[in-house]
């Protein structure tokens, strides 16, 4: 088995196959503790872990501070709008003066890409990635490859497609490059105007046709169209996105029997997802909920474990 | 280095056996009983405990493995966070005997780390404590009720119990390291 040497989970490009597998088979343990009647742990007492958003969150914060509060660490949130960020701070003088505290990890979402980084290379808390503008959100892509290896047994060979906004989305990144990690083949699907160039070089493909896509893939990941990040009109309207787009029960008919539909979260209902096949037999939307904190969970302990040197062996 | 082989197969087997009996005499039957393993050999010798109380009284207690990784008191002192693994306890163990099995007993932590495990599960009626060996240096008043075989070590000495499940070679226990004077 692996070991885990990294301090920071900045992105997937930087964790190897076989750190991936050390998660998941921690997680795989963290999940038990979260369904037991006192789900509680004492395994991070005494460690501080700052959530630091500067961008909204509901899924990814809260499980986050699921995550820590159940390894026994304090938790402390920090939303941009209502700090000193709105005063006028920069991002890294905040991290700084939040560090001084003495925290152990800072969980970071950020409207920019590369935010994490930055704040990786100047402070010595571990710094997780929860979100950084268009780029990464590996801990998503974590929970999505665990979720469909718990569902279907194997990522190797799987024909996953993510649809939708990918040009904004930093989900579909960061599941790219996981996913092909693993040996499964993505292919990438949505209007023209929301694939961007060169996507093939993280090595997905692109098919425009949804129907081609659904008759082909054994996982379908409809992806949220981002409104605020649509300030250009890269849609004619979202109706005319939901027509052409939007995952419904006629258009599954051509789908494989044992078909998979994920999503990221938060959905628009009637828009890249139908009501029925959100809440519908091949969803497994709220499995990847709550694999989610058992993924944070199996992040946290490992990063904030780290040293360099081998446990010893009880 | 010496190496010593002070049980072997047969001599493990027996000694199981023993402890199974002693385990159904104290608790006069099965009623109630639970055995819980700790990873990974202390959960072997509990499933071969088990099938041993099976062979005398023909039912089998219900039967758990508790990975204790997540409760260890040198967490924040390793350099490298030790690999968690699942804890399977698929039954209540309120108001229920149960009996925890380890292979080596030494400084107690581990079973100190077990014990809080185990009350985070529920309230036990009692906890009792079976070990293959007991090889003393005791760091925390941890006493055992049922002791395959007392073997007395130097602090520097290692005693490595070897079993065909977990390490692929025949059932023996071994010393390592010569005892000091």
């Amino acid at each position: 088995m692996s070991e885990w040497t990294k301090r920071n989970l900045l992105d997937l490009q930087q964790v190897s196959k076989e750190e991936i597998e050390l998660v998941f088979q921690t997680a795989k343990s963290f999940k038990e503790v979260s369904a037991r009647e006192v789900k509680k742990v004492p395994a991070l007492r005494g460690k501080t872990v700052v959530m630091l958003f500067f961008e909204p969150s509901t899924r990814t914060r809260a499980s986050f501070e699921l995550a820590a509060k159940r390894l026994s660490a304090d938790t402390i949130n920090i939303a941009s709008s209502s700090s000193s960020l709105s005063k006028g701070e920069s991002v890294l003088d905040t991290a700084r003066n939040i560090e001084a505290m003495n925290v152990d990890a800072i969980v970071v979402r950020h409207s920019s890409s590369g935010v994490p980084k930055i704040l990786a290379d100047n402070l010595n808390a571990s710094i997780i990635n929860a979100g950084d503008g268009c780029r990464a959100h590996p801990t998503q892509a974590l929970l999505d490859m665990f979720t469909i290896r718990e569902k279907l047994g194997n990522i190797n060979g799987l024909k996953v497609a993510i649809i939708g906004d990918i040009r904004h989305s930093r989900v579909a990144r960061s599941n790219i490059c996981g996913l092909t990690k693993f040996g499964a083949q993505v292919t990438v699907c949505g209007p023209a105007t929301l694939i961007p160039r060169g996507i093939e070089h993280l090595g997905a493909k692109v098919n425009y046709s949804l129907e081609e896509v659904i008759a082909e893939s054994d996982v379908l990941m409809p992806l949220r169209i981002q409104k605020e990040r649509q300030q250009e009109k890269f849609l004619p309207s979202i109706r005319e996105y939901a027509i052409q787009f939007g995952i419904n029960k006629e258009k599954l008919r051509r789908a494989k029997k044992d078909v998979v539909i994920m999503h990221p979260g938060p959905t628009n209902r009637g828009v890249e997802l139908s009501a029925e096949v959100a809440d519908g037999e091949y969803s497994i939307i709220l499995e990847q909920v709550t694999n989610g904190v058992a993924i944070r969970m199996a992040v946290l302990y490992l990063l904030l474990g780290a040293k360099g040197k081998p446990a010893e062996e009880k | 280095m010496t190496v010593s082989k002070i049980m072997d197969k047969e001599g493990i087997q027996r000694v199981l056996m023993r402890i199974a009996h002693e385990i159904l005499e104290k608790n006069k039957g099965t009623k109630d009983l639970c055995i819980v393993g700790i990873r990974t050999r202390g959960a072997i010798l509990a499933e071969r405990v088990n099938a041993c109380i099976k062979q005398i009284e023909g039912a089998e207690v219900p039967f758990g493995i508790l990975d204790i990784t997540l409760y260890r008191d040198d967490l924040t002192t390793v350099d490298m966070q030790p690999i968690v693994r699942e804890t399977l306890i698929k039954f209540d163990i309120t108001d229920k005997k149960i009996v925890l099995v380890d292979d080596v007993l030494f400084t107690g932590r581990t079973i100190r780390s077990a014990l809080d495990a185990l009350i985070d599960f529920g309230r036990p009626a009692n906890i009792q404590l079976a070990v293959l060996i007991d090889r003393g240096h005791r760091e925390l008043p941890v006493r055992p009720d049922y002791v395959g075989k007392n073997i007395p070590t130097s602090i520097d000495q290692n005693v490595k119990v070897i079993l065909e499940e977990s390490d692929k070679q025949e059932d023996q226990v071994i010393v390592k390291g010569r005892k000091s004077k």
